[in-house]
């Protein structure tokens, strides 16, 4: 088993698990990130004083896939978040020793 | 003297533009705790709250007496208590005798002395002691805001005796250019100076928590302030009139000015810098209300707007943490506005209330031909107020820092001063509700909530 890990962009949140759930995904955890990369932070001006602020608001997703879904899944998302511009994010899958439900006790790709 | 002259229109208006004049205080909180970082946005709204308070108290106490009090100096009014309750079945008398009770007038006149210290503030956000602000605030209305409102707007009785000797001068200030804004702001700045500046101050972000907050605070501000100035005529009359619309419209373009700028300078028309430029044109339309015309007081707001969209970037550039900008908005507002009148203030006429006879106010400033002579006392009134608070507000606040103390400890700021001097935080950030990771201890009656030991409940 593998976790995908993507951090993209917040208005691509939407397409993406649109995209997802028509490839066949369906569970994943959202959760609000803040960061940068090469798009760097922004500044914002306050009465007339500029503020830089380093880290840009973005979406860290998280899907637990079965070893030959991973390639398939990293393509689905790349493509439903890209917009071509600086800032698009990254996504990166790494392997899983363990996964099991809560509710049932199983284990491993019964589990996804 | 009873109340058989009293205008029960007149005495409506009153009573409502005081409602108004109070609220503005509890919106000027609001503005300025939006503005400060949310770790200490109930401690800079507390200092607003605290204010109305102290000053109410001591407004019945001796501050009426002292403020207003029919004496015969032309520095101070009465020196003694208030004795307000003794002048239920009084009319007010103001120059002349008004057509409402002297107790409207009074607490009419005791909504400024509440607003007047809590405008200051804003100058130390962040880093004053709460009990260190309270008794700076009894003690600065004592030595400040009572005598000087006694100076710029106390008249004399119907004799003229006792007036304050700006008012007597005829320096044109209708309602609180001076005695408000450049007092406050004057005594902001020595605030600013003594406390010195918050830590970390032009190296970590300090940007406003909360816009939103400041937004309403400014709305409130505005609404407020037509008792304010259009109250300021003490009656409901044409007067009235002309300083409700004058505060609308310098008002509105206010706005305007401080947005175009900004457009101009750093490319977008921000939030904060439409409400800042609201109340920048608030404050230099109140001394300049009833004197100039409406035309007049769009020129005011669009200039006062721009002015101050530069001036609150002086702090930066001459180095004191006036946090909040008292000085570059109130006082440099103030006195943009009470300038103003020297060049384009002139005279009005309007009908008394019986429709036959009529009065006239108003001097003429220089570009209606009046000479420099109005320009003149406008630059006496507003520059003697502002050194007089300057100084008594700098030995005050140094005698208390070097005494009690004034500033907190380094390690409350940081923590935030909501939690260091009030036990409170403003927002509830856990996501669970406030349930995860923590404990609730009720205990009624154990006389302050207890941030380390916690009780199992």
């Amino acid at each position: 088993m593998k976790l995908v890990t993507a951090v993209i962009k917040p208005f691509k949140l939407d397409d993406v698990k649109t995209a997802l759930e028509a490839f066949g995904v369906h569970g994943m955890t959202v959760s609000e990130a803040s960061g940068y990369g090469r798009q760097r932070g922004h500044t914002e001006v306050y009465r007339g004083a500029e503020y830089t602020v380093d880290l840009v608001p973005k979406v860290r997703l998280e899907v637990l896939v079965d070893d030959g879904d991973a390639a398939d899944v990293i393509d689905v998302v790349v493509k439903a978040a890209q917009t071509g511009r600086i800032g698009d994010g990254k996504v990166w899958s790494v392997p899983v020793e363990t996964v099991v439900r809560v509710r049932t006790g199983e284990r491993g790709p019964e589990a996804l | 003297m009873n109340l058989s002259g009293m205008s029960p229109g007149d005495t409506a208006w009153i009573l409502a533009a005081t409602a108004l004049v109070l609220v503005m205080t509890p919106g000027l909180a609001f503005f300025y705790g939006g503005m400060v970082r949310a770790k200490s946005v109930l401690n800079m709204m507390m200092m607003s709250f605290i204010t109305i308070g102290i000053v109410s108290f001591l407004w019945v106490a001796y501050g009426w007496a002292e403020a207003f009090g029919n004496g015969s100096s032309s520095i101070v009014g009465i020196i003694g208590w208030s004795h307000l309750g003794s002048e239920v079945n009084q009319l007010g008398s103001n120059g002349a005798v008004l057509t409402i009770p002297t107790l409207v007038f009074s607490a009419f006149q005791l909504m400024f002395a509440i607003i007047t210290p809590a405008l200051i503030s804003g100058a130390i956000a962040d880093r004053a002691k709460f009990m260190t602000w309270g008794i700076f605030v009894a003690l600065w209305v004592t030595l400040v805001y009572f005598p000087v409102a006694h100076w710029v707007f106390d008249f004399g009785g119907t004799t003229s005796k006792g007036a304050g000797w700006l008012a007597a001068l005829g320096v044109e200030d209708f309602a609180g250019g001076s005695a408000v804004h450049i007092n406050a702001g004057a005594a902001g700045l020595a605030l600013a100076l003594v406390l010195g500046k918050r830590v970390g101050w032009k190296r970590d972000p300090m940007r406003p928590h909360n816009i939103p907050l400041v937004m309403i605070g400014a709305g409130l501000l505005w609404f407020g302030w037509f008792g304010f100035n259009a109250g300021s005529a003490l009656a409901a009359n044409g007067q009235s009139a002309l300083a409700f619309m004058n505060t609308q419209v310098a008002t509105a373009a206010g706005v305007l000015g401080w947005c175009l700028i900004e457009k101009l300078r750093d490319g977008k028309a921000t939030s904060l810098g439409g409400a800042s430029g609201a109340v920048a044109g608030l404050v230099a339309i109140t001394p300049a209300c009833a004197f100039i015309a409406p035309w007049a007081a769009i020129l005011l707001g669009v200039l006062v707007g721009m002015v101050c969209a530069y001036t609150v970037g002086l702090k930066y550039k001459l180095g004191f943490d006036d946090s909040l900008d008292v000085v570059g908005v109130h006082m440099i507002g103030g006195i943009v506005g009470c300038l103003f009148i020297g060049f384009f203030g002139t005279a009005f006429t309007t009908s008394n209330i019986d429709g036959k006879t009529s009065f006239t106010w108003g001097v003429k400033g220089l570009f209606y031909g009046g000479g420099g002579t109005l320009l003149g006392h406008q630059a006496i009134g507003a520059f003697s107020v502002l050194a007089y608070s300057f100084t008594v507000t700098y030995i005050l606040g140094w005698v208390l820092e070097k005494t009690i103390g004034f500033r907190v400890a380094e390690e409350v700021e940081i923590d935030g001063i909501d939690l260091g001097e009030h036990g409170e935080t403003g927002y509830d950030w856990s996501t669970m509700g406030g349930t995860f990771g923590g404990r609730s201890t009720v205990s009624v009656g154990s006389g302050s909530a207890h941030m380390d030991e916690e009780v199992p409940a």
